[in-house]
């Protein structure tokens, strides 16, 4: 028994590669650039989202019918910023030292274009579970990236995963640093983060030409 | 005709339609042009072939920086002896032929400047090589010139393998992913060199990067150290500086491989503009444009304004015209600036171009904290600018023309008297 009809999987299964959100709508780069610096707070932000696409997703879905068109901006604000300051109040309880790291933009999800995107191109004509499926698959979309990115930029910048060494201790000199390694400092500053992401992109049109746009 | 009458050349020219449409075509004829010219025709109308191509054009460049790079070998080994002495108190007197021009000093080039080329041409063009068997066309003689400039604009001691990764990525990013030579925003070279600036930057900066073994030397009884010029001025060690303006002239100082000698960078400057390979516009406007930003600074610091103490005391009151001795600013103005792929290409455009490199280099100089130089950086960042000015300076020039003919009141046609006559006489 197939868990999902084929239509609602595509839901899910779509963002994750031929729709991304990140690469080929672009969308949600702010966040993408500022916080993938660690593997750590990229898995945080993208449950984050997760969570307030989810979720938000959902109640815009349910309230379809009932929100006035006039003022539907005013209300996805308000359900997203509920959301987001629940997510903030969580994050500030339960992993303070993360949230000072991922500072404003936790809050900044507000404005995530990918959220806002999904309310009124998704959530606004759809019903409840498509829009849950439609919202898991979107941030699971964003979080991928930011997932890759963030493995890229605090491996080679720092030399660690999750915060733990992995190359080698570069004081004591010693895994890949005793043959004069370095972390390449490159890769803590956001350009880097532009780049791996556009070579994502590059890797990923040269993979399915159907991406590439006629000029 | 038997095949032991073939020429050398001949064969060449049959191996390649041996290997033509095959995946390794642009790599035997990359290899192939580079010794004899190719007996391909032009195929469609009628060409008119310049001698000068883009080959050629490059070659010139390489010649220009020969001298540079046989400087640099000296100097290299120069610098190493001279801070040896220094750390031991010797005092030296400098003589071209006794303590300049030596083999000890050649050797230290040799064992240290040459595997900087070879890196970065090997790197470099295994990169070009790869893109161009993938995407099908020919190995394209961009990378011949930058090849040249990456290892006279890294410090001595750069580790080789960082100067891999960063040529790689130099290639690709800077290069490679906009189509190839020709297409590119940014200045390959300058790309590998900022990327090595952010990427490592204490093998970038610092007192100890810019002579042979000073980094394995530290904390050990035989260290040396040779600070650079502007390094000296950047923490206001005005007293330590014991250069002589014919030293920096010449370029008998401490700095990255070959930006040193302003001597020969000039002659090869003159036979660049001789040639007409590179825009004397660029470079004269870039040396007004430093020289401006240096009278400024000096203004202000006569003024007053600016106490002793101040962070940037040392650098404001360098003298103006100095600023064009040390660092890279003659370096980058020359071989640099005048890239005729990144740069302006009109001419109004390349003084603009030129005088902002050259005022923002000095700028960049002066107020950068983390690293007294700021060459690259304005060289990159007019880069990104260039097609702007272009732009407005070909629009400026449309909208003059415009103007000019609104205005122009159009005269009532003269009745053409030849034509007149004849048809008086025809009738």
């Amino acid at each position: 028994m197939a868990l999902l009809s084929k239509k609602d999987a595509n839901l899910i299964k779509d963002p994750l590669a031929d729709n991304n959100p990140i690469t080929i709508q672009v969308l949600g780069i702010c966040s993408a650039l500022a916080i993938t610096a660690e593997l750590k707070a990229s898995v945080v932000m993208a449950i984050s989202v997760l969570f307030v696409l989810g979720i938000g997703n959902v109640v815009i879905s349910l309230m379809r019918n009932i929100i006035p068109s006039k003022i539907r901006i005013i209300v996805q604000l308000i359900v997203v910023a509920t959301l987001v300051i629940i997510v903030d109040q969580v994050l500030k309880a339960f992993a303070y030292e993360l949230s000072k790291t991922l500072s404003v933009f936790v809050g900044l999800i507000i404005t995530n274009c990918i959220i806002m995107g999904r309310f009124e191109a998704f959530a606004l004509g759809n019903g409840p579970w498509r829009s849950f499926l439609d919202g898991i698959g979107n941030s699971l979309g964003y979080g991928i990236i930011l997932v890759i990115v963030g493995f890229f930029r605090e491996l080679l910048g720092s030399g660690t995963l999750f915060g733990i060494p992995v190359l080698g201790n570069p004081i004591n000199k010693t895994g890949l640093y005793a043959l004069g390694y370095e972390n390449n400092g490159f890769m803590i500053i956001p350009p880097a983060a532009l780049i791996v992401v556009g070579i994502i992109i590059w890797v990923q049109r040269s993979k399915n030409k159907a991406l590439i746009e006629d000029n | 005709m038997s095949d032991k009458r073939l020429t050398f050349k001949k064969r060449l020219h049959i191996l390649k339609h041996h290997y033509r449409d095959k995946k390794m075509a642009p790599a035997f004829n990359a290899i192939h042009t580079f010794l004899f010219s190719p007996d391909d025709t032009t195929h469609s109308g009628a060409h008119v072939r310049g001698a000068d191509d883009l080959k050629r054009t490059m070659n010139m460049v390489i010649m220009a920086l020969l001298p540079v790079l046989l400087f640099s070998m000296f100097n290299a080994g120069y610098q190493y002896y001279a801070a040896i002495d220094a750390a031991n108190n010797v005092s030296r007197e400098f003589s071209l032929w006794d303590t300049f021009l030596t083999w000890d000093n050649f050797w230290i080039g040799i064992i240290k400047v040459l595997p900087l080329v070879v890196v970065s041409y090997g790197v470099g063009l295994l990169v070009e090589f790869i893109f161009a068997i993938i995407k099908g066309h020919e190995v394209e003689e961009g990378y011949l010139v930058t090849g040249m400039l990456v290892p006279l604009i890294v410090p001595i001691d750069t580790p080789l393998w960082m100067l891999a990764v960063a040529v790689v990525f130099g290639v690709v990013i800077g290069k490679e992913v906009f189509g190839g030579t020709g297409m590119n925003i940014l200045n390959p070279a300058l790309t590998i060199r900022a990327f090595l600036f952010f990427a490592y930057p204490t093998w970038m900066s610092g007192d100890k990067v810019w002579v042979y073994q000073a980094v394995e030397r530290t904390g050990t009884a035989d260290a040396i150290s040779g600070e650079t010029v502007l390094g000296a001025l950047a923490q206001n060690n005005l007293a330590e500086l014991n250069y002589s303006v014919s030293d920096m002239f010449f370029g008998f100082i401490p700095g990255s491989v070959g930006e040193t000698s302003t001597f020969l960078i000039l002659l090869g400057g003159l036979f660049l503009i001789y040639s007409k390979i590179a825009s004397w516009r660029i470079m004269l406007s870039a040396v007004i444009g430093s020289l401006v930003m240096g009278l400024i600074f000096n203004l202000v610091v006569d003024m007053g304004v600016i106490s002793e103490a101040s962070n940037f005391y040392g650098l404001m009151s360098f003298e103006y015209w100095k600023h064009l001795l040390v660092g890279g600013l003659a370096f980058g103005i020359v071989y640099m600036a005048t890239d005729p792929v990144t740069g302006s290409q009109t001419n109004k455009g390349k003084w603009i171009y030129g005088f902002l490199i050259g005022f923002m280099s000095v700028m960049i100089r002066v107020f950068n904290p983390a690293y007294p130089e700021g060459v690259f950086l304005a060289i990159l960042l007019m880069n990104v600018f260039a097609p702007t000015i272009d732009h407005y300076v070909v629009k400026a020039n449309i909208n003059k023309r415009l103007k000019r003919f609104k205005n122009a009141t159009i005269l009532p046609k003269d009745s053409d008297s030849k034509a007149e006559e004849l048809k008086a006489e025809t009738v």
